[in-house]
């Protein structure tokens, strides 16, 4: 296709404009680079600050091995109870 | 103990040796009360179809212990930590394992109903003895293989749930996590024999 060109000028101003495309696109695709590392940056902040996710989440451990034992020890005391009713009624 | 690092359990990984602990023990009192299921249609002695409730009842107390503990786990890692809990319910309660887990248990919450809903000792023995039979047969396909197929949030979507050293924890880990097992299981054993003795004593006098 260049070869139809008589003018030399032309023929620069066209390679002018596609490097200039180029480099939009470069700049463009920078752009957008910087914009997700920015957000991933941003995310990794966001990290909530209340008690449950401080420290490394211990706390949620914690909170379930309390719910563990609550739920044995109400369990059992309930049977406790169920005994002393037996018991009760043996006497 | 140094455990692995992995960005969304942080330190609640150390739930491993308690919430996992809790469906291990869960599927071992619902084995040994499917076998004493067995031993009942075998022998017909009214012993066992007590020990079978039992085992069965005490199991469940474990799943829902499992249930809650994975509800209070998943809050803090798989719910978006910037909106409210509540926001990613539908999305965590999708879960395919947790469905699984669901009619698992569901299916032998079924059992109590049908067992304590008969009057007739012989009959209602020997009909939740059978069910109890159908039951476990459900069991294992809601919670080990429909799980494994579908896509999942829970770790161990193809493997083992959670216990896959390459990726989700270490051989130190284990170490302690299948004393923990054992010892969680022995545990809730001695609650239903306390339950056992309980309910054979409650037989007898009635007997008499």
């Amino acid at each position: 296709m260049d070869n139809h060109i008589k003018n030399t000028v032309e023929f620069i101003e066209r390679k002018k404009d596609d490097v200039m495309m180029k480099l939009k696109k470069l700049l463009l695709l920078c752009c957008l680079l910087t914009v997700s590392v920015l957000g991933m940056a941003q995310e990794n902040k966001v990290e909530m600050a209340d008690t449950m996710r401080s420290n490394g989440r211990i706390y949620v451990v914690v909170a379930v091995v309390v719910t563990i034992l609550l739920g044995l020890i109400l369990y059992v005391a309930r049977l406790d109870r169920k005994i002393t009713r037996l018991e009760k009624e043996n006497k | 103990m140094e455990v692995p690092r992995l960005p969304p359990l942080q330190e609640t990984i150390r739930n491993l040796y308690f919430h996992v602990c809790m469906w291990f023990a869960m599927m071992i009192l619902f084995t040994i009360s499917v076998v004493n299921a067995v031993r009942y249609l075998r022998t017909f002695n009214q012993k066992y179809d007590i020990y079978a409730r039992q085992y069965a009842v005490m199991a469940i107390v474990l799943g829902l212990l499992g249930y809650i503990t994975g509800a209070i786990w998943a809050s803090y890692t798989w719910a978006d930590p910037n909106k409210p809990v509540m926001n990613s319910f539908s999305s965590i309660a999708r879960d395919p394992k947790l469905i699984g887990a669901a009619i698992a248990l569901l299916v032998y919450f079924a059992y109590l109903i049908l067992r304590d809903s008969i009057q007739d000792m012989d009959k209602k023995a020997r009909i939740s003895a059978v069910y109890n039979i159908f039951a476990y047969a459900i069991l294992f396909p809601a919670i080990w293989i429909l799980p494994r197929i579908l896509p999942s949030l829970h770790p161990g979507n193809d493997g083992n749930p959670a216990l896959d050293v390459k990726n989700d924890i270490s051989g130190n880990m284990r170490m302690v996590f299948y004393p923990a097992v054992i010892g969680w299981t022995l545990l809730a054993v001695w609650i239903t024999t306390l339950k056992i003795r309980l309910s054979l004593l409650k037989e007898k006098k009635m007997m008499s």
